[in-house]
Formats: structure tokens, C-alpha cells, sequence
């Protein structure tokens, strides 16, 4: 029997990639698969919680959770398209201003 | 050693590997194969702890559905390799020693807090569950998501036409 | 070995049930070829393969030997990790819907561990199926990506765009056959279709007296023949059109292990629509006593199978060829004979029924592609979205309806 806390600290682990992810890479698509990276270790922690309680809650949460990440995705990926047809470029340091 | 652990310590090195593959790969493309590998390890891992739905659908929706959306973004934009700045190597080089703190920290708490947790004992029909629950307890977030996805798609649509 | 397997019995059986699966599903797969070579052929009034071995049988071994001799070159500018890798994705993930496939209900005893006769039996085997077809687009926008050519670039886009379309339909047209069973598991949706309605009607999916499945069958099967980039909905890889899509800049072994892909995603769907509308392994005969004489069926088959090709050999035009063909119609009596003994014959019952309805589904397959124009990419999508999407919604709708007004 694996202990739970051995999936809690992947979770963490994934997290924290996640993260370093999100605040070192410069590429703004990279930044996104970071975002969903740390949605995913999420997923883990509450999949694992869910067996270690004996209660499927958890389980149900995590079906809502992929499916706001879905809706998140489509949204962002439509506003990444737009953002880079219109600066030419997918650096995340060159859309920093608010203005064109 | 047991080959539940086996299974568990193959899975979780796959993740990992998948995790660092997506941060230190330059082109968009080889990070989105990353995330997928990892999303499904994470598949795999849900299937040790017996969510068998959850375990689909990460494979059905997450890998297969959204990671093709990033995919084809990737392919559409026609990007590139990533370019190295000045912001970046700064950032790189006073990063890595902060994400391996934060790693250590978090790891740290959460082994520390959740030794003591012992799992459930065995139970079986968990998709039967799921979605009892999620048909009586959780009816109305459920609907509430249907309209998510509805807005989500009106949304995309409306962002990703050109200007005529 | 009796004493290896019984100390980790999941290990070495699996991995014995996993080789023969592997090694009998890439020799059908590779004599389909064959099959659908000789059925094109016979429908446009010729004869197909006839010399590389009695009636061109040996001739997917000559196909086999080409892709693995010819020179494989690599375009310039491509990304060679996923370059193979594309190829790989294709062929190895239509290979892995099998292992979930149950091929009757008896059990079989390896190296003295008794086992049913599937590789993995899961009870979300139907899900686990769509998840290896959703992965499957992969393969195709990443080759189309990776080839660095804009012929390869397009057909890769208009596949993977396809796929992803008919996915959906493919998918909600299987939730009035989860509805009736009440599981994903496919064996017991195949136990839930076993009985007969007014005693002589199968109560298969299909004429389910309950909410036959009619709608989502045909939902099913155009989703699934678009699903696998076959005529009549194969644009984006067809000759003439974007010259060969996806797989342009792919030679010789590459080329060869999408062509396995695509023909196992085909067995795969056939296996698939077998199990979910056509009873699986269950026998359209009423049983019950007056129908004993059914059992011996499969060995009566088989017998009569090795006597016409005894019967061909007679008086074929190549004396190597009489010699092997009369081999193989002695063979194949053996076998039959081998199926009425004692306990071979009721394992064969469930395999029979189910290979042959599976061979029916893949005749279907073959006659829609060399019968059929193709349709025009524009007027693919609308059908995906417009026709067959709101036609599965409606399938789901009224058998929902069905079941509980019946319940």
C-alpha cells in the first residue's frame, strides 16, 4: 500500500514546477502549459485525498476542475491568437504594455 | 517492495521527468509532448488509487481534447524556438536556486503534515459513485458548468474571428 | 514455468496473452490488406494479387519486405524527434485497443492459471477505447507539423480537424448502448444483450426490444469510418488531392507503420461496433435444446472452408500453388475436426461468432470505400457538425426516454 503522503508530495513537487514554470519561461504558450501543469498536480492532491478519506468528493471536484480548465483554455488560447496577431510576436516581454 | 510501489516510483519519475522536460525545453511543441506525458502518468496514478473515471476522462478531455487545442495553436502561430534575453538568463540564473527552495519547502510541510494519514480500505464501483454524487449532491454546479462551456465557446468564437 | 506462473501469475500470463494477441492481431492485420486488395479488385471486375503465392497470398510478405528495403530519407528542415515519433504514436496506440477486447466467455488455462479470454479486464474498457482514438489525432498533426512542407502541414490540419470533429459523434452515439447495459465494461455489456426476444429475435443492441439502437449504430459507423480517414471521408489523404496529406514526406517503414495504424484503428472500430451493437461474442441462434446441434457449427465451417480450397486446387494454373492450397484445406480440416472434441468446443463457440461478425463489419468497411465518392472537405465538416452531432444528441435523448419510460 503506497501512504497517500507519497502522492501529496508529487503533487507538491508538481506544483512547484508548475510554478517555476510560470514566472521563468518567456514564451506566453509555455507560460499557459505551466498554468495547466499546476492545475494537474492539484488534480492529484485532491484524487489522493478523496482515497484517503474513502469519500468520492473529491473525484467529482476533479471532473469540475478539468472542465473550468477546458473552458480556460479555449478562452486563453483564443485571446493568445488574437494578442500575437496583433504584436507579431509570442515573447511575453514584449506584451507588457497596455497600449499597442 | 512491493509492485504497487514499483508501479507508483516508475509513474511519479515519468511525471517529474515530464514536469523538467516542459521548463528546460526551448520549442513550444516538445513542451506540450511533455505535458501530455505527464498528464499521463497522472492518468496511470489515478488508476492506482482506483478513480478509473477520473483516469479516462484526464486521457479523453485533458490529453486529448486540450492539450490537441494547445497543439494546434502551437502550429498555427507557427512558433519558435524561444529566444535567450538578458531578462531571461538573469532570471535563470537566480531561478533555479529559488525553485529548488520552494520545492524543498513545500515537500517539507506536506510530508511532515499528511505522515500520519493512513488510506481507506478498498471499496469498489467508484464510477457508480461519482456519479451519484454528481448527479444528486452536485446537480446544480454541474448545470452551472454546461453554461461555462456554452459562454467559453461563444467566447473563443468571437475572439479568434478576424475583424471584416 | 508451472511454478513461475503461479508466483506471479498477472506477470507471466499477461505476458503471454499479450505476445499471442500481438503476434495473431499484426498478421490480420496485414492479411486485411490482402482481404481488401482482393474485394476492390473483384468489385472493379478484375482479379487483384493472383502470383506472389497461391491467390496472392504471399503478397503482404512482398509488401512487407518493400517497406522494410526501401531507402527512407528525411526531409531537411524537419524536427527529427517528432518525426519519428509521429509514426510511432499511430501504430502503437491502434495496436493497444485490443488488449481491452473480450473474445468470448470461457476461460483457457496458461502454464496452469486459469484465464478469461481477454488481456485486461477493466470495467471502463469502452472508455479506455475512446481514450486511445482521442489520442490518435496526435499522431496525425504531429506528422503534418513535423514534415517541414506545406502539403504535409494542410492535410495534417484538415485530418486532425476532421478527427477531432467526428470524435464527439463518435462518442455520444455509444451512450444509448451505456444507457440499455447500465456499465462501461464490455463484457458485461455484451452479457447484457444474451437472451432472445419472441424466442427467436437476438436481443443485440441493434433490435433491442427495450430502445433498438438503429440511430446510434448508423451514427456510429459514419463517425467511425470518418473517425479512421476512410473513403468516403479520407480528403485530407487521398491521391490527387493534397497530394498524400499528412504522410507526404514519409517513406518506406515509416509509411508502413501508419498504414498498420490506420488498419488496426479500422479493427479496432469493427471490434467495437460488434461488441456494443451486435452482441459480441453471442450466437444469433436461439439456444435451448432443440438447437444442440449448433455447437458443431464452427468445426462445420471450418470443414467446409479447407474442402473448397481443396476444391480450388484442383484446378489451379500453378503446381506450387495446388500443392499449397491442398496443404491449407487439409489444415483447415484438421482444425475443424479439432473443434468437435470435448472441451475445444465450447472454448471455440464465443471466438467463432465473434470473428465472423467482426470479418462481416470489415466486409461493410471495404464495399463502402470502393463504392462510394468522397466528399468534399466542406462538406465533411457539415456533415460532422450539422447532420451527425444533432443525430446522436437525438439517440441519446430518445433512448433515455425509452429506457425509463420501459424501467
Amino acid at each position: 500500500m503506497v501512504p497517500i503522503s507519497f502522492y501529496l508530495v508529487l503533487s507538491a513537487v508538481l506544483f512547484g514546477l508548475g510554478v517555476a514554470g510560470f514566472v521563468f519561461k518567456r514564451n506566453i504558450l509555455t507560460v499557459f502549459m505551466s498554468i495547466e501543469l499546476m492545475l494537474n498536480a492539484v488534480n492529484l492532491a485532491f484524487v489522493a485525498f478523496s482515497r484517503a478519506l474513502g469519500q468520492v468528493d473529491g473525484q467529482v471536484f476533479v471532473f469540475f476542475v478539468i472542465v473550468v480548465a477546458a473552458a480556460e483554455a479555449a478562452v486563453g488560447l483564443g485571446i493568445v491568437i488574437v494578442v500575437a496577431r496583433n504584436r507579431q510576436s509570442l515573447n511575453v516581454e514584449r506584451i507588457n504594455l497596455l497600449k499597442l | 517492495m512491493t509492485a504497487e510501489l514499483v508501479v507508483f516510483f516508475a509513474l511519479a519519475a515519468l511525471a517529474v521527468a515530464g514536469a523538467v522536460s516542459l521548463i528546460l525545453q526551448r520549442h513550444p511543441i516538445h513542451s506540450a509532448l511533455s505535458l501530455i506525458v505527464v498528464m499521463a502518468a497522472l492518468a496511470g496514478l489515478y488508476l492506482l488509487l482506483e478513480a478509473e473515471f477520473v483516469a479516462a476522462i484526464q486521457i479523453i478531455v485533458y490529453a486529448g481534447a486540450i492539450m490537441v487545442l494547445f497543439v494546434f495553436v502551437i502550429m498555427l502561430l507557427n512558433a519558435g524556438v524561444e529566444e535567450r534575453t538578458q531578462l531571461s538568463s538573469m532570471a535563470r540564473y537566480a531561478g533555479v536556486p529559488l525553485t529548488g527552495v520552494l520545492l524543498v519547502v513545500l515537500t517539507f510541510h506536506v510530508a511532515r503534515a499528511s505522515a500520519a494519514m493512513t488510506a481507506a480500505p478498498l471499496t469498489e464501483g467508484m464510477t457508480h459513485k461519482v456519479a451519484l454524487l454528481l448527479f444528486q449532491d452536485f446537480a446544480f454546479p454541474f448545470e452551472l458548468t454546461s453554461i461555462l462551456i456554452l459562454v467559453a465557446l461563444l467566447g473563443a468564437t468571437v475572439l479568434a474571428k478576424r475583424d471584416s | 514455468m508451472n511454478e513461475l506462473a503461479a508466483q506471479h501469475p498477472i506477470i507471466v500470463v499477461g505476458l503471454v496473452k499479450i505476445a499471442v494477441l500481438l503476434f495473431v492481431l499484426l498478421t490480420v492485420l496485414a492479411y486485411l490488406v490482402w482481404f481488401e486488395r482482393k474485394v476492390s479488385a473483384h468489385i472493379q471486375s478484375r482479379v487483384g494479387p493472383y502470383r506472389v503465392g497461391p491467390h496472392g497470398l504471399l503478397q503482404p510478405l512482398a509488401d512487407a519486405l518493400k517497406f522494410l528495403t526501401k531507402e527512407d530519407p528525411t526531409p531537411a528542415g524537419a524536427d527529427r524527434f517528432v518525426y519519428f515519433l509521429a509514426p510511432l504514436l499511430t501504430m502503437g496506440l491502434g495496436i493497444c485497443a485490443v488488449a481491452v477486447v473480450p473474445f468470448g466467455p470461457g476461460t483457457i488455462r496458461i502454464f496452469g492459471q486459469s484465464t478469461p479470454l481477454v488481456v485486461a479486464d477493466v470495467n471502463i474498457g469502452l472508455l479506455i477505447i475512446f481514450a486511445l482514438t482521442s489520442l490518435g489525432v496526435y499522431g496525425v498533426a504531429l506528422a503534418g507539423w513535423s514534415s517541414d512542407s506545406k502539403y504535409s502541414l494542410l492535410g495534417g490540419l484538415r485530418s486532425s480537424a476532421q478527427m477531432v470533429s467526428y470524435e464527439l459523434s463518435l462518442t455520444l452515439s455509444v451512450v444509448g448502448v451505456v444507457l440499455l447495459a447500465g456499465t462501461f465494461s464490455l463484457r458485461e455489456i455484451i452479457m447484457a444483450q444474451s437472451g432472445t426476444t419472441w424466442g427467436f429475435l437476438p436481443r443485440w443492441n441493434l433490435f433491442s426490444p427495450t430502445a433498438p439502437q438503429v440511430l446510434g449504430f448508423f451514427c456510429y459507423f459514419i463517425a467511425a469510418v470518418a473517425e479512421t480517414n476512410r473513403l468516403p471521408f479520407d480528403l485530407a489523404e487521398a491521391e490527387g488531392e493534397l497530394v498524400a496529406g499528412f504522410h507526404t514526406e514519409y517513406a518506406a517503414f515509416k509509411f508502413g507503420m501508419f498504414f498498420v495504424g490506420e488498419y488496426a484503428g479500422m479493427v479496432t472500430v469493427s471490434f467495437l461496433a460488434v461488441i456494443l451493437f451486435f452482441g459480441g461474442w453471442l450466437s444469433p441462434l436461439p439456444t435451448g435444446p432443440h438447437m444442440a446441434w449448433a455447437i458443431y457449427l464452427p468445426a462445420a465451417a471450418l470443414g467446409l472452408a479447407g474442402l473448397s480450397l481443396i476444391a480450388d486446387a484442383v484446378r489451379y494454373w500453378n503446381i506450387s500453388g495446388r500443392i499449397t492450397l491442398s496443404m491449407m484445406g487439409l489444415a483447415l480440416g484438421a482444425i475443424g475436426i479439432l473443434c468437435t472434441r470435448e472441451g475445444v468446443r465450447e472454448l471455440v463457440q464465443g471466438p467463432f461468432w465473434f470473428l465472423l461478425k467482426v470479418f462481416v463489419v470489415l466486409f461493410v468497411y471495404v464495399w463502402v470505400r470502393w463504392t462510394l465518392p468522397r466528399f468534399r472537405y466542406d462538406q465533411l465538416m457539415a456533415i460532422g457538425w450539422k447532420v451527425l452531432l444533432p443525430a446522436s444528441l437525438a439517440n441519446v435523448v430518445i433512448t433515455s426516454l425509452l429506457v425509463v419510460a420501459r424501467s
